[in-house]
């Protein structure tokens, strides 16, 4: 495996299996760059969401999954039992498909990952308040209704909230999941266009929503096809000459 | 893009057969009926009560004496006794059934919750005669040893098999209404760092207060008219509750009063019409309650109906 940039994230020989004997994900190893976007994509069913939710321990939820394997997050196992998953999904934020602002203001949804990891000085809370919605491209927007209850926001806006949340809590590393599968086309602009901005301080692993996003978007792109990790290419490559007759038929538009 | 909706309308009345008109019917029928009855009720009660007024005096209806023997119809005693056991179940099963609610739906394993919820459902359709047999011989000399009472036969020992009484409607209604928080939530929160605790505190029961709200309701609902329960254990003396201290002593409730005086008294005497004022004034408490319940919903769901939608 070709590995230039220092690996934030080591996925190694990761399945994850459900009770019934279905397969999610067979034998997957992946090395993820940090200060990278990494681009997930490939047809529905492939495995992607399954694969982020295994990043930061959101399988653990669900009744009878068994994951064999390993992963590593600077070189410290996170897929083992005894990780402390609570710890984990701060350093590992997540944004979801649906927008989901908590039943709160627009304020409180930001600071509240703060309170929960336990910063009560409320000075600094209003600092990481504006900067992570300056960040996400949304401070413009809201400044004047902070206290407005965030349900009141556009869909559009309340990803980019979701978003600005989990940059409150300054995580190492940001997974989104189809981030911007419900929005318009300039809210996915908007969104793209802070992903840019942000890859500089965080690792960021996104499954987009179409194959033109994860072509504009991918620094590394990795090709899922049920369950099975088909191919992994540095920046645009895997959209312009790949090497598998599988990811060139999605990519043309083949299938899918 | 889905086809227009015109195009998907049945054109209107052409294809309206006589069936579909007389089902229709029917069913409008089914619902003003419910309407109906409870007008109905409302009149019965009214006809039969309201002679009261004229029979006896205001001042004589709000006193503190109960005893239609001698002429003396003071229904505050009454209405307190009614009250008081109701809050103090309403204190008792309110908690405990969050929590129950709480631990079904979100800390209990599936195999567990499977056998958790029809149990608990089950239990709700236990004869409250069977509690109230419970109550007088194992709990009421429970309540005397422990508190240390003159009798056992108190508002608290009937708060206490109110409370179980209420729960099992409480938990079942107060657990679907957490169950329907979208899974969505809960991940949001936990993947924020939140705690599985915080998750519920913060997140997963505040999404779900109307429907919890609803379930506190329904469960005080069903305390306030139970009268078998009451009437076995809380001692039925007549006497004005006068503050929390009360709730230790012998109480008589409004349900109790007229399930017992009811079969003895001569139809259309002034007892007669004074019992019908009682029910009167349970009716008006309990429209009150539900009245007070849907209102509070109904704010809540103008603010939250974005949110659940």
């Amino acid at each position: 495996m070709t590995t230039p940039p220092p690996a934030k994230i080591t996925i190694e020989r990761l399945s994850v299996q459900y009770r019934d004997g279905t397969e999610s994900l067979r034998d997957i190893s992946l090395s993820i760059p940090a200060h990278q976007i990494t681009v997930l994509f490939g047809p529905a069913g492939g495995g992607k969401s399954t694969l982020l939710r295994a990043l930061n321990r959101l399988n653990d939820l669900v009744d009878g999954v068994r994951v064999t394997g390993r992963i590593l997050l600077d070189g410290e196992e996170i897929s083992g039992p005894g990780v402390d998953t609570v710890a984990l999904r701060r350093r590992v934020g997540m944004v979801f498909a649906q927008p989901v602002p908590l039943p709160m203001s627009i304020r409180q949804n930001v600071v509240y990952g703060l309170e929960l990891a336990g910063v009560r000085d409320a000075a600094r809370r209003e600092w990481e308040l504006e900067k992570a919605l300056r960040a996400a491209a949304l401070w413009d927007e809201v400044q004047d209704r902070l206290d407005a209850p965030a349900v009141a926001l556009s869909g559009g806006q309340q990803q980019r909230l979701c978003l600005a949340r989990v940059l409150a809590l300054e995580p190492e590393v940001i997974l989104l999941d189809e981030p911007t599968s419900g929005l318009d086309p300039i809210s996915t602009a908007k969104v793209e266009q802070s992903l840019q901005e942000i890859k500089r301080l965080y690792t960021v692993v996104i499954v987009p929503h179409s194959v033109q996003q994860a072509a504009r978007l991918a620094d590394q792109a990795a090709f899922f096809l049920q369950g099975e990790l088909v191919e992994t290419a540095a920046g645009r490559e895997l959209f312009v000459t790949p090497r598998e007759a599988r990811t060139n038929d999605y990519v043309t538009g083949r299938f899918g | 893009m889905a086809p227009s909706l015109a195009t998907l309308k049945p054109p209107a009345r052409a294809s309206r057969n006589w069936g579909e008109l007389i089902v229709e019917a029917l069913i409008r029928a089914a619902g003003y009926s419910a309407i109906l009855f409870v007008f109905l009720i409302l009149l019965f009660l009214l006809r039969e009560g309201l002679p009261t007024f004229a029979e006896v005096g205001l001042g004589d209806l709000f006193a503190v004496r109960w005893y239609p023997i001698e002429d003396y119809f003071g229904l505050l005693p009454l209405i307190g006794g009614s009250l008081i056991v109701t809050l103090g179940a309403t204190l008792l099963a309110m908690p405990l059934g969050l929590a129950t609610a709480v631990f079904v739906a979100e800390i209990a394993p599936r195999w567990l919750r499977e056998i958790l919820k029809p149990l608990i459902e089950v239990l709700g359709g236990l004869p409250s005669v069977v509690l109230g047999f419970m109550g007088m011989l194992a709990l009421a000399p429970l309540v005397r040893e422990t508190l240390n009472t003159p009798t056992g036969l108190t508002a608290f020992t009937g708060s206490i098999l109110l409370a179980g009484m209420a729960l099992p409607t409480l938990v079942s209604v107060a657990e679907d209404a957490l169950d329907a928080v979208p899974r969505s939530y809960r991940d949001a929160a936990l993947a924020l760092g939140a705690t599985p605790w915080q998750t519920i505190w913060r997140v997963t029961v505040p999404a779900a207060r109307t429907g919890v709200l609803t379930a506190g309701m329904l469960g005080i609902g069903r305390a306030i008219g139970e009268t078998m329960t009451v009437m076995m254990v809380t001692g039925n003396a007549a006497r004005l509750p006068d503050g929390l201290g009360a709730l230790f002593l012998p109480v008589r409730t409004m349900t109790a009063t007229i399930a017992a005086e009811m079969g003895e008294v001569a139809n259309g005497s002034t007892h007669y019409h004074v019992l019908f004022t009682v029910g009167l004034a349970l009716f008006l408490i309990s429209f009150l309650v539900n009245l007070m319940a849907s209102a509070v919903v109904f704010r809540q769901k103008k603010r939250s109906e974005r949110l659940l939608s």
